[in-house]
């Protein structure tokens, strides 16, 4: 929980920040504080596989579900595939503009 | 009732994309693939969405995983509106690209990435699990980033830049919002959802989560305070990336919304007063932006946020009669603003700018063309024959009925701006004599071959032909979009349609 917490708070903490690869860490931090969120809110439960024993029909005691576990590699893979296109499109701006200050990228809002 | 043809939609921009990546670099193949694989998609959605009339619910439980186990895919009313409206709008864009786009970007994939966009969007719209609709919004987004980038100057990275971090960041919203909804129902399923949150005990919960949604899909539609990415990204890329990316993405954010909150969640008095408030906001930030403006295209950018304005001031009124005005308006703005977009790039081959104040002569020089864009540009406003007129009328009717003033007020002001707007671009651009001649360097659109010209022109008259019939058609129209809110006033017809009747 603290941890989810901790993840969240530095996350918008980096955005803020006006260099681009902060604003980059800053939503990898937030990514990865929302999978850890989705973790725990399918409740822990240690050394419970959920399998039914073959003489009951269902769960009769407490198991660890497994839903969220597949919700969070999801999340993983897309926020991944996001992540390596985030770092290109930064090197590129980065080669265009010269610059890591995101300050410096509102030149177009002037002109209208 | 149950049925796999739910997903030939989606399968054939799946497949036209994949065969589009075996012709990479070949771009008269490329166009003939995209042209060939949108009409057929767009034939398979006119499908759908007849047989979504005249069948009602069609649902499928993928991989026969019963419904709140499995992913549901479900086409009500709604939906089958939204996907015949993106296969409108598709086909008419893909014919406009071919001739509108220069040949390095068709090479760089645009056609491939575009497809991809096409079946994420139809993905979300016909999804009846939340996580779900969540990967295919990351499919959207990640398609439009590609497209927005592809090639780009620095004015385009800097609107990228913010478009990407806001959309990662409603994802990331978004994500949060289903980890917590997960959390206190342990299901994913909409319908499924819908009937457990009624027995959670802690409703404080259950309305911070509908708001965590709501800014997750809020930043996607831009809403008030919530919109600045919008008009710095939507006038970089070519006007044919701009018309899907106007027409549909803002859209897609607000379909979202309007299902999470009429089948998930009902809106308690609080968050009806913060969507009223919020309507309001966006609606004159929307029609201040567009004042001081000088390009064609920031002003389009400021009406689709004052134009967001009326869906949220609809989803705040929450009666049937505002959901019918929602679905009209719905209808009505993704074909008309897609269709100004592609204006805006004519005009942009015309005159090798979108600065009004340096625009001229343009009813002179194509008085066909002018009389399309005008029809075009005050259905806009709504001008009562033309399509914008009726679900305007509705939210009048319905602010003025439950006694929002303040809401009432912003409509007509929103409204009365859009038509200041809208005549100033009509004087500036096409009445006025043109401030510098016309030499034949200016005009990129007379050396088109002519296939090129009709490639070009083809789509926005057959969109504004479309326009034309809601219209002049309107009862039809109301007809059906009463049917969609009269589904999105009984969430239980949909709820029993994934989970079988109850017992």
């Amino acid at each position: 929980m603290i941890l989810v917490g901790a993840f969240y708070s530095a996350g918008i903490y980096m955005m803020f920040r006006r260099s681009m690869v902060k604003l980059l860490l800053g939503l990898l931090l937030l990514g990865n504080g929302a999978n850890i969120l989705i973790f725990l809110m399918g409740g822990l439960t240690k050394g419970k596989a959920p399998i039914i024993k073959p003489e009951n029909s269902k769960f009769l005691e407490v198991y660890a579900d497994p839903v969220p576990q597949a919700l969070i590699l999801t999340a993983i893979v897309i926020s991944f595939a996001l992540t390596a296109f985030a770092i290109v499109l930064l090197k590129r701006v980065y080669s265009t503009t010269g610059s890591d200050d995101l300050d410096s990228l509102n030149i177009q809002d002037l002109d209208i | 009732m149950t049925t796999n043809f739910i997903l030939a939609p989606i399968l054939m921009h799946m497949f036209t994309a994949i065969v589009l990546l075996f012709f990479w670099q070949k771009v008269l193949i490329q166009k003939i693939i995209s042209i060939v694989g949108n009409s057929i998609a767009f034939l398979l959605c006119l499908r759908l969405f007849e047989m979504t009339l005249s069948q009602g619910y069609l649902t499928l439980q993928l991989g026969g995983w019963e419904a709140p186990f499995g992913i549901t895919f479900i086409s009500d009313t709604l939906s089958a509106i939204m996907v015949l409206l993106t296969a409108l709008v598709s086909l008419a864009v893909g014919i406009y690209s071919t001739s509108s786009l220069n040949v390095s970007r068709i090479k760089y994939g645009y056609f491939f990435i575009f497809h991809f966009l096409i079946m994420g969007l139809l993905g979300a719209f016909l999804t009846g699990d939340i996580f779900n609709m969540y990967v295919w919004f990351e499919v959207v987004i990640i398609s439009s980033f590609i497209l927005l980038t592809v090639g780009g100057k620095k004015m385009q990275m800097e609107g990228a830049i913010k478009y990407v971090t806001m959309n990662m960041l409603a994802s990331v919203i978004f994500l949060t919002a289903i980890a917590v909804l997960y959390g206190i129902t342990g299901t994913l399923n909409i319908a499924d959802i819908a009937n457990k949150i009624t027995l959670v005990e802690n409703k404080g919960l259950v309305t911070v989560t509908s708001l965590l949604f709501f800014v997750g899909f809020g930043i996607k539609s831009a809403v008030f305070p919530l919109y600045f990415w919008l008009p710095s990204a939507y006038h970089t890329p070519p006007s044919a990336i701009a018309a899907i990316f106007g027409g549909l993405l803002t859209k897609m954010g607000i379909y979202a919304m309007l299902r999470v909150f009429t089948v998930i969640f009902q809106p308690d008095s609080f968050t009806l007063v913060l969507f009223s408030v919020i309507a309001v906001l966006t609606l004159i930030t929307g029609a201040l932006g567009t004042i001081n403006k000088r390009s064609f295209r920031r002003i389009l950018s400021y009406l689709i946020i004052c134009h967001i304005g009326y869906l949220i001031a609809g989803l705040s009124l929450n009666t049937e009669l505002a959901f019918i005005a929602i679905v009209f308006y719905l209808i009505h703005d993704v074909i008309v603003k897609s269709n100004v977009f592609m204006i805006s790039g004519v005009i942009l081959k015309m005159r090798e700018t979108v600065d009004i104040t340096r625009l001229g002569s343009l009813l002179k020089d194509y008085p066909k063309f002018s009389l399309v864009a005008a029809l075009v540009l005050f259905s806009l406003v709504g001008i009562p024959p033309l399509s914008g007129f009726w679900p305007k009328i509705y939210f009048f009717q319905e602010s003025f009925k439950q006694e929002n003033y303040i809401l009432l007020a912003a409509l007509i002001v929103a409204s009365f701006v859009t038509l200041f707007v809208i005549v100033r671009i009509w004087a500036e651009a096409f009445w006025k004599e043109s401030p510098k001649p016309i030499t034949e360097e200016i005009d990129h659109f007379a050396p088109f071959s002519l296939s090129g010209k009709i490639a070009l022109i083809a789509p926005i008259v057959c969109l504004a032909a479309v326009s034309l019939l809601i219209g002049f058609n309107a009862n039809s129209v109301i007809k059906l979009s009463s049917k969609a809110a009269y589904e999105m006033k009984h969430p239980e017809i949909y709820i029993n349609n994934v989970l079988g009747p109850k017992e």
